[in-house]
């Protein structure tokens, strides 16, 4: 046959190569896919357990407020009241999120509106380091520093949702302030401008224009910062006491659902009612954090500029 | 393609060598995983051991009672500490365990150093833990807030103690640390505060209490005066390889429970007069 011709039949040496990435990429997608799936499943039906086979009820899980999944009530049922750890759980991610968004807001702000140089030079590496800090030095700063500071100023322990929310508020701030930064960065140059050329001040501008042009980029930033939050389990642990009870005041020992998980995982056997309940509220904490996913995807298309 | 080959043969050579430099100075090493009451002793006796077989070592993990009993029960370690009986812990199948008694380790009630008593009863001792009692003026101290901090549930020193003082009655509902260092920690650092720890624990930060006029004594114990106390136990599989055998030999050997047994605060077997069973009953020995 003409070699030319041949040559031409023939898949070349590129076009393997190139079958084979693409088999290797499509491989690799589908086992990340697999190893998510088989997540879920898992701790589905290790949380699910606690309802179908131990006869937990649904209601008292969410309303009740007593934790002790090794006993059972008068119905027989295991008292698993997780109100306490749920309402903890929540308080100190909002009042975390609440004190940190000003904040990083006004360092957003100066970082691209009022000084860009300096805060690419200054903010910026603070910023990166700080997320770079083990959340376990930060607990042990809040246990050495914060918890001592509350206890002065309000009495009792000084453990508390407060000491948790004063910890995670600066876990939690360098999250937000960066993404809030990019955020401001996306705004287009010619708002600004147009703002600027209709004669608005530099604070008009930034109030009225480019942090509401911005506001779905930083509503997604404060999400990801509770999502954070949320999520954190060593540093709260260490400062917010591990009290399973309803929360009477900010600096009342309180739990969250994390905490309870870190302090008890290793003192429950497996297939224990007990183990079920932790499964449990794990299945809760990963379906907290596919809503927050949800709302932050939610609030990027809406706020997708047209 | 050709790279690919080679790089898969540089890795399987690799692997093969380290492979063999493994296998040459192989060292024994068994994993001890439990209680932390019983950890610093385990640890000193794991040390102690080496030093005399230098192939063999000992891997001490803490955790917590109830962990070192779920992971024996899982085979996934060799020793599981535990300062309770198998038997009181919920889903632990006993029979399929060899229990081995080392010492005898004591709870003490413990109080910030700012607290000015020294003895309670073990009624207001009750009563204080289950929350009857929230001022220190009830019990004739100044007027200062109790401040309970308890052990995590599965702790085996909370379980010791909530045998032994509360007697059934349900702790008030109180801040719990997941290792006796954090209450040490935290007792140290709270006015008003109250907590427990194991005696090997007690340290000059803390201030132990005197129950119904009874000091936390070796000679106490061991005449079942001081009552809080209980056994520490190392619990094996039915068949624990050599290492493990002779381990548990070494701890239970005469010279290390004269020494480091006793210089850590624990009580050996041997000194007890009084014997305790798996349901918490308790006899003379005579």
């Amino acid at each position: 046959m003409d070699p030319i011709a041949k040559n031409l039949k023939q898949r070349s040496l590129s076009a393997k190569i190139e079958t084979k990435g693409r088999l290797i990429t499509q491989l690799c997608t589908v086992l990340i896919v697999l190893l998510v799936l088989a997540i879920f499943g898992f701790i589905a039906t290790k949380g699910l357990t606690l309802f179908f086979h131990d006869h937990g009820s649904l209601w008292s899980f969410f309303s009740g407020t007593t934790w002790s999944p090794d006993k059972v009530d008068s119905h027989r049922q295991p008292v698993i009241g997780a109100l306490p750890m749920i309402v903890g759980s929540f308080t100190v991610t909002l009042l975390a999120v609440l004190v940190a968004t000003p904040f990083a807001i006004a360092a957003a702000i100066f970082m691209t509106e009022i000084s860009p140089q300096k805060g690419n030079k200054i903010l910026q590496p603070v910023i990166e380091l700080l997320v770079g800090i083990p959340s376990v030095v930060y607990g042990f700063i809040g246990l050495a520093v914060i918890v001592p500071f509350v206890q002065k100023i309000a009495g009792g322990s000084g453990f508390g949702i407060l000491a948790g929310a004063l910890v995670l508020f600066v876990m939690i701030l360098p999250t937000i302030t960066s993404m809030t930064v990019d955020a401001l960065k996306a705004v287009p140059r010619y708002y600004r401008e147009a703002s600027l050329a209709l004669g608005a001040t530099r604070w008009q501008t930034i109030y009225k224009v480019t942090l509401r042009a911005g506001a779905p980029g930083i509503m997604t930033a404060v999400i990801f910062g509770m999502s954070r939050a949320f999520g954190e389990a060593l540093a709260v642990q260490m400062v917010i006491g591990n009290a399973i009870l309803m929360p009477s005041s900010l600096t009342s020992p309180s739990t969250t659902l994390t905490s309870v998980l870190t302090m008890n995982m290793g003192n429950t056997v497996m297939g224990t009612t007990s183990n079920d309940a932790l499964w449990t509220l794990a299945l809760l904490l990963l379906l907290m954090s596919l809503v927050f996913n949800i709302v932050i995807k939610y609030l990027a298309k809406r706020g997708a500029l047209s | 393609m050709r790279t690919f080959g080679k790089l898969l043969l540089l890795l399987g050579v690799i692997s093969s060598l380290s492979g063999c430099s493994h296998a040459n100075n192989r060292q024994e090493t068994i994993t001890a995983v439990g209680s932390s009451a019983l950890q610093p002793l385990i640890e000193a006796g794991g040390e102690k051991y080496s030093q005399k077989n230098p192939q063999a070592y000992i891997n001490v993990q803490g955790g917590g009672s109830g962990t070192g009993l779920a992971q024996i029960q899982q085979g996934a370690v060799a020793i599981g500490n535990s300062d309770v009986f198998a038997e009181q812990k919920k889903g632990i199948q006993a029979q399929n365990l060899i229990d081995h008694k080392v010492c005898v380790v004591a709870v003490v009630p413990v109080v910030n150093r700012q607290v000015p008593l020294n003895n309670l009863s073990t009624t207001q001792l009750q009563a204080i833990f289950m929350g009857k009692i929230t001022n220190w003026q009830q019990v004739g101290g100044p007027r200062l807030p109790i401040t309970i901090i308890n052990r995590a549930q599965g702790s085996g020193t909370r379980m010791i103690f909530e045998q032994q003082v509360m007697q059934g009655q349900p702790f008030k509902k109180a801040p719990e640390q997941d290792s006796s260092g954090m209450v040490r920690q935290i007792v140290k650092n709270t006015p008003g505060a109250i907590s427990y720890v194991a005696w090997p624990y007690l340290t000059q930060d803390l201030k132990p209490l005197a129950i119904d006029q009874i000091k936390l004594t070796t000679a106490n114990v061991a005449q079942n005066r001081w009552k809080i106390w209980a056994y520490e136990h190392l619990y094996t599989t039915k068949n624990p390889n050599k290492l493990t055998r002779q381990f548990i030999k070494f701890i239970l050997s005469e010279q290390f429970q004269e020494q480091e047994v006793r210089q850590m605060h624990y009580i050996p077997m041997k000194q007890m007069r009084y014997q305790q069973d798996a349901h918490g009953r308790v006899s003379s020995k005579e």
